[in-house]
């Protein structure tokens, strides 16, 4: 539990410190390259902090990789290669949406899983409601007309 | 002295929560009435005497008792008297005690207003109760006793965490306790009824109030703990699929779907088996919740408590009683009798399709939240499920099911007429097609997500109030009359069709971030930047000495042209006691949208960093959520739930007011 403590300090130190999510002076000139990496920064996670991407995160090393994610873009790398040099030095622990691989192919298909999974069980309980509930016999039909005087068709 | 009284009522609470689980289900088994009244006697007890021991320690932290550990962690002599109280629960100690309290208020409450149930179904549901207390009583007392004193005590606290110093402390986890613990009492009747082998209408009548109270609740506590992130955490997000957010939001998933199929039982007296499990779903969630929340399993924003042997404690408990609980399910689930017969296209029918939607969505926030750990823990593998996977799995889920829920809330009982409900509704449908034209027009070619979300708002908010109208009016019909008609609908019908609304409000409010702009730059003094339609000024900045704090504030002015349309003052805090500075964002609210503006500490010659956001329809989002709880409320005091017998009228009287 000691890394969590770490953690927790670094995340408040963060916050003391009076540094700032995106700030004004990383910003780059072209627009359409910074709505760029706004975009990718908001699929990256804050490494120190918790579930923040480093679009929102006010801590140094998420403006770290902000700066880097710009210089890259600035050297005319695609996004996909951005992603993919910062998933080699930080793993896929950076990505906020988990990549589709083996490892996570439980948790990809966990919703379709469960809806199939309801669905089936709503099937198999209806198929054996109806059988609870059974026709009449034909003596039962019989009795129930004299009953009721022969309204019911 | 009062500190030990208050540690000593917890131990004496123990033992009554001890008997109000051994006696009164040993009664039950017996069929001695005597040994089941004494449940009632026993939970009251058990509520006075946690009553005692919240008092006792809120009265600490009133007087700033330093010789007490929890007051010395968690108060400072300087806080306003409002965080001296809402610092109780903002920490792990104090938190636990509200959710024992509020346990134990729930028991209380059965013990006094469940006069007209079964005894024996009262019996044992008030011994699952206790069992619950019993549990937590422990934990407390052997894991986290808040009285715990402090020896030499300190001549100053070390104050409350400064992000807490907000009135959102106050509100936002009170709500979210009585939510998550109200489907304590749910949990309990359900278990009891698995022991009984018995479940009818009636069972669903008397929870049915519960559920809301505690739905109604959980449902304001979620919408006020986003209000709370968005202001207070200075990017303007409002939800960021964290953990602990997860934890409150399964349970209320579950809670949603429960609340729905408890109306179907009670009505129609079918989906007997699936009303159940989500009773147990729900609270589970409740406590998985708790377990997430406390055990600082996980690394978040809120885990301000970590500490493996509690974990350990929580998670025995959770096991006992989830595994315990689903146990007695699998066992005794096939004895209770099914009921009610229904179409597939039905109103019965569209509350299983929303019961599936909803569950499906509750397992794949569980999944998501959860993979991540359990990854970690077998293969060391780290990764991260953040905000894109949940808006992609779990959102489409919603959205999936808001859709088709104006349709649900059309069609009849047994079996309803589709394509006559879709004539009905084609005005909700033309709307919600234009909206969402209009807004995809808008966006030009970007991301189509939001215009598509503002359809199926615009859809279920006018498919609700045509569905108000087509119940009270129909052509020919002089409008004095249908308005009187309009007043004499059950107020169930105004609760779900209010709900209901609420619903798209929070959807549209969603759709509007799509919509809204955002500028970050420096600014400068007197010249104004462009935010969307608006424009603000930087005016002055300023410092200010608060209660325990020193801001600065950055006065700004907001302009639509040239009129003024509002002044806001953004402002850095700064918490001498624990070296913090937090951030106060500075809003303005324009027709439901607001302009956010969050500042960084201003540079050596007077220029301020800012982030400055357009939010339109912003504040939808909790009015929405506002509008849901409400419609909850209303539900409530419904005639059905307040008549009947005596004993209960007064029961749904005063539920109602509580709330």
């Amino acid at each position: 539990m000691r890394w969590l403590r770490l953690v927790l300090l670094v995340f408040f130190a963060a916050l003391a410190s009076p540094s700032f999510a995106v700030q004004p002076d990383e910003l780059m000139k072209d627009p359409a390259l910074e709505a760029r990496a706004r975009a990718l920064s908001a699929e990256l996670r804050c490494m120190v902090c918790q579930n923040q991407s480093i679009d929102d995160s006010d801590a140094p090393l998420a403006r770290d990789i902000r700066i880097l994610i710009r210089q890259r873009i600035a050297e005319g790398e695609s996004n996909d290669a951005v992603r993919s040099y910062l998933v080699s030095r930080y793993g896929d622990f950076i990505l906020l949406k988990p990549p589709l691989k083996l490892e996570t192919l439980l948790l990809w298909l966990s919703p379709p899983l469960t809806l199939c999974a309801g669905l089936a069980a709503i099937l198999f309980a209806r198929r054996r409601t109806p059988a609870a509930t059974q026709e009449l016999s034909a003596e039962e039909e019989a009795q129930l007309a004299a009953l009721t005087g022969d309204e019911r068709r | 002295m009062i500190v030990e009284i208050g540690h000593f009522a917890l131990v004496l609470a123990l033992c009554a929560a001890l008997a109000q689980t051994i006696v009164p289900s040993l009664g039950a088994r017996l069929g001695d009435p005597v040994l089941m009244g004494v449940g009632q006697s026993a939970a009251l007890t058990q509520l006075a005497l946690v009553t005692i021991a919240f008092a006792a320690l809120v009265n600490a932290h009133l007087t700033s008792d330093f010789s007490v550990l929890n007051v010395a962690e968690n108060s400072h002599s300087a806080v306003p008297t409002i965080y001296k109280i809402s610092g109780i629960w903002g920490n792990h100690e104090g938190s636990m005690l509200l959710w024992l309290l509020i346990l134990a208020i729930f028991g209380g409450l059965v013990a006094l207003f469940g006069r007209s149930l079964p005894r024996a179904l009262r019996a044992n549901a008030l011994a699952v109760q206790g069992l619950i207390g019993v549990a937590f009583l422990l934990f407390i007392l052997l894991t986290s006793n808040p009285f715990e004193r402090l020896d030499p005590a300190p001549f100053e606290g070390r104050d409350l965490n400064p992000v807490l110093q907000d009135p959102g402390l106050a509100v936002h986890p009170p709500m979210l306790y009585l939510g998550y613990v109200g489907f304590s009492i749910v949990y309990s009747f359900a278990a009891a009824a698995l022991i009984e082998g018995r479940i009818d209408a009636a069972w669903a009548r008397f929870v049915r109030p519960f559920a809301l109270v505690a739905w109604s609740l959980l449902t304001l506590g979620i919408a006020a703990g986003s209000f709370w992130a968005y202001y207070t955490l200075g990017w303007g997000g409002f939800w960021f699929w964290d953990p602990v957010e997860n934890a409150s939001l399964m349970p209320w998933l579950a809670g949603t779907a429960f609340v729905h199929s408890v109306a179907v039982m009670e009505k129609r007296d079918a989906l007997k088996v699936w009303t159940i499990f989500l009773a147990i779903l729900a609270f589970s969630f409740s406590l998985l919740g708790t377990f997430l929340v406390r055990s600082g399993v996980l690394t978040s924003v809120h885990a301000f408590a970590n500490d493996p042997r509690r974990g350990v404690f929580i998670l025995a408990i959770l096991a006992f009683f989830i595994l315990g609980s689903f146990a007695l399910f699998a066992w005794r689930a096939p004895v209770l009798k099914q009921g009610g017969l229904f179409a597939p296209v039905s109103r019965e029918g569209a509350l299983v399709l929303n019961n599936l939607l909803l569950t499906t969505a509750c397992a794949t926030v569980f999944f998501g939240t959860l993979y991540p750990l359990a990854l970690e823990e077998l293969t060391g593998e780290k990764i991260t499920v953040g905000a894109p996977f949940f808006n992609a799995t779990c959102g489409l889920l919603l959205l999936a099911a808001a859709s088709v829920m104006p349709i649900g809330f059309s069609l009849a009982w047994k079996r309803g007429d589709l394509l006559g409900v879709i004539q009905r509704l084609t005005a909700a449908i033309a709307a919600g097609a234009v909206a969402a034209g209009a807004g995809a027009a808008w966006l030009r070619g970007g991301s189509i997500v939001a215009a598509i979300m503002a359809g199926v708002a615009i859809f279920v908010i006018v498919g609700s109030l045509i569905e108000v109208v087509v119940r009270a009016w129909r052509p020919g019909l002089a409008p004095g009359l249908a308005l009187r008609r309009a007043f004499g609908l059950p107020l169930s019908f105004w609760g779900a069709a209010l709900a209901h609304f609420g619903v798209g409000l929070t959807l549209l409010g969603l759709a509007g971030v799509g919509f809204g702009a955002e500028t970050i730059t420096t600014l400068h003094k007197g010249a104004p930047v462009e935010v969307g339609p608006y424009s603000v000024t930087l005016d002055s900045i300023g410092d200010r000495v608060g209660p325990n704090y020193r801001e600065t504030v950055a006065a700004m002015t907001v302009r639509s042209g040239a009129t003024v349309v509002a002044m806001i003052e953004p402002a850095r805090r700064q918490f001498a006691a624990r070296q913090m500075a937090t951030t106060q964002a500075g809003l303005a609210t324009i027709h439901f949208g607001q302009i956010y503006v969050s500042i960084a500490d201003p540079t050596p010659d007077g220029d301020v960093p800012a982030r400055l956001y357009w939010k339109p329809l912003v504040t939808l989002i909790w009015f929405g959520g506002a509008t849901m709880a409400l419609g909850g409320a209303l539900s409530l005091a419904d005639r059905r739930l307040r008549f009947g017998v005596a004993a209960r009228a007064r029961a749904g009287a005063v539920v109602a007011a509580a709330e």
